[in-house]
């Protein structure tokens, strides 16, 4: 199928960029081109084939189940959390209302 | 007294040990030399007063009697994908405008509790996503290299570490980080004239590291030989309960297990990396890199790769969909950029953040991504190229019956002008024909130097080996390395 400026900003809302109609107009041949490219991987007989979910074995552990298995990753840091916010008012990460 | 920006990893290392001079000596030359070298644009954030703090320690415990850290009085370069607590990390995008860690990431935290100290943060392509160093937000990377015919055209210094490939062979720093989730390592190294080594996935935690594409990332040193590369390894890599992909298992003692005595060795030559319209200068150094090896005692076989042709497009569906699922985080609210248009909601903030934050290469690789992802299109292009995937990883496989390791080009071209390639997406994404698919099987890889083309700029051999062999990839590139006898460098113009 082919890219047209209508399926570009449907992928732009998608994944929330604003997009102008001229800046659609101009990505959708760009992308058309790159997934015609991509779309070379139809040519591959993959029947039987499972998809791949780890390169190397690998098993994934469980970490102690409690708040802080890592002072690092763990609870009780909210001001280093809060300290890259934009806006953060009473401890908080604060957005424009969303509820009328 | 010789410069000591002309020394290398070991070099400092070891004359730090003996006392020839001292770590604050070491920390100062290489500061001036940053300092000297903007037109490069290598460096976002210069950081000399941590160089010194690091080289102060390690002299105060030298004086002090203790006993030398493994990278004592060794200054470096931390590309910024790599977080650093309260130094500024931007992964080269306006998305993280302002953005200052709270943490350390695990492999620049290895790094400084070896003895490192660091000189500052290197420019990169924004988010990783680049092979010429122009995608950052902030000025593209300029290679200290120039083409002998005495035009002064900017090259690139390769990418996405193309800060770090510039700052190292320029001496701007003995070593420095890099990430590679394509070739993003060793494509810049060998554009600069320079060794680096992806090791296998799992080696070095992605903890606090930018995420690009998860399942591909990973850390790597980029220095000037095999050896300084063997010692930076050892100090990144190792296990990290944090990071739920890092292996748990021993560093081994690369340095140690250096030799590059190939005798018993098999390497194979797979004949899908003859690719069309390959030129004639890199046909010619793999040909020297194959007779290097044999005068090294390895054994030469051919092999086949059958799915080799297909690993560019595969990259291009998973690198892409992981991104845009990374990327996702970006959204005005806890840390980086926010754009509040007059009287917006919170929806139009994310778009319009987003919009703003993020550069051209990287939205188009989210909307591949979002595209490749959504309903309807998942099977077809994800669940496909994840079949592929595993193809490709059953082609090394069945490679490794034959031969223990693989010689290739690090990259189809030698280093090309800035702005030669960028209006073309799809021919700049070629240039990672060769790094690839390694990276989708999660093998070490590295780039050693070769040789010069007619141009005088450098031209890079990769060796692959098996998961976990970075030993034998180290030991391959060291017996390149000792007969290649490259010692050329740029001409300082900067």
């Amino acid at each position: 199928m082919s890219v047209d400026t209508a399926t570009v900003k449907k992928i732009a809302s998608l994944a929330r960029i604003a997009i102008t109609e001229e800046d659609a107009t101009r990505i959708a041949p760009e992308l058309d081109n790159i997934l015609h490219w991509i779309e070379q991987l139809g040519e591959v007989d993959t029947s039987g084939v499972e998809p791949m979910t780890a390169v190397i074995p690998n098993h994934l552990r469980l970490r102690d189940d409690v708040v802080n298995a890592d002072p690092l990753t763990g609870g009780g840091i909210r001001e280093a959390l809060m300290a890259n916010a934009p806006q953060a008012e009473h401890g908080f990460f604060t957005v424009p209302k969303v509820i009328e | 007294m010789t410069d000591l920006t002309d020394l290398g990893i070991a070099g400092i290392r070891d004359g730090f040990r003996s006392g020839a001079f001292s770590a604050r000596e070491v920390a100062e030359a290489f500061n001036a030399n940053v300092a000297k070298a903007k037109a490069l644009n290598a460096f976002l954030v210069e950081t000399p007063e941590h160089a010194l703090a690091a080289a102060d320690a390690a002299d105060a415990a030298r004086a002090a009697g203790e006993e030398a850290k493994p990278l004592a009085g060794v200054p470096i370069g931390m590309k910024d994908l790599f977080c650093t607590k309260g130094v500024a990390t931007t992964a080269a995008s306006e998305i993280l405008g302002g953005f200052v860690p709270p943490y350390e990431s695990t492999v620049s935290q290895n790094l400084w509790d070896a003895g490192a100290g660091m000189l500052g943060k290197l420019n990169m392509d924004q988010f990783a996503m680049g092979s010429s160093n122009e995608t950052s937000a902030f000025g593209n990377v300029i290679s200290p290299w120039r083409r002998s015919d005495g035009g002064n055209a900017p090259l690139a210094p390769g990418g996405s570490s193309g800060g770090s490939s510039s700052a190292v062979a320029a001496r701007l720093c003995p070593g420095a980080t890099g990430t590679d989730t394509g070739g993003s390592i060793r494509q810049p190294a060998a554009f600069t004239g320079i060794s680096g080594i992806k090791p296998t996935y799992g080696r070095c935690s992605r903890w606090g590291t930018i995420a690009f594409a998860s399942s591909l990332d990973q850390a790597g040193p980029m220095a000037r030989d095999v050896r300084d590369c063997a010692i930076m390894l050892e100090a990144m890599a190792g296990f990290d309960a944090k990071d739920a992909t890092s292996l748990d298992l021993d560093v081994p003692h690369w340095e140690a297990g250096l030799s590059g005595d190939l005798k018993g060795k098999r390497v194979g030559i797979p004949k899908e990396y003859r690719v069309e319209g390959m030129p004639a200068e890199i046909e010619a150094l793999w040909s020297r890199g194959i007779g290097w090896l044999r005068d090294a005692g390895a054994e030469i076989v051919e092999v086949s790769l059958p799915h080799t042709k297909y690993a560019l497009p595969a990259y291009y569906i998973i690198a892409p969909a992981e991104a845009s699922s990374n990327l996702a985080r970006y959204d005005g609210v806890r840390y980086g950029l926010r754009d509040l248009p007059e009287g917006a909601g919170l929806q139009d903030m994310y778009a319009a953040t987003r919009a703003d934050g993020f550069g051209p290469e990287v939205k188009r690789r989210i909307m591949i991504g979002t595209y490749v992802l959504s309903a309807g299109f998942y099977d077809a292009y994800y669940t496909q190229a994840q079949k592929v995937r595993a193809l490709i990883a059953r082609d090394f496989e069945r490679a490794w019956e034959q031969c223990d390791l693989l010689l290739t080009p690090t990259a189809p071209s030698a280093a090309f002008a800035l702005g030669e390639k960028s209006a073309d997406p799809i021919a700049m994404y070629l240039n990672d024909v060769f790094t690839v698919p390694s990276s989708l099987a999660g093998l070490p890889a590295m780039s050693v130097p070769g040789g010069l083309d007619a141009a005088g700029l450098p031209l890079g051999l990769q060796v692959i080996g098996r998961a976990l062999d970075e030993q034998g990839v180290l030991n391959a590139g060291l017996a390149i390395e000792e007969r290649a006898g490259f010692t050329e460098r740029p001409a300082a113009w900067w």
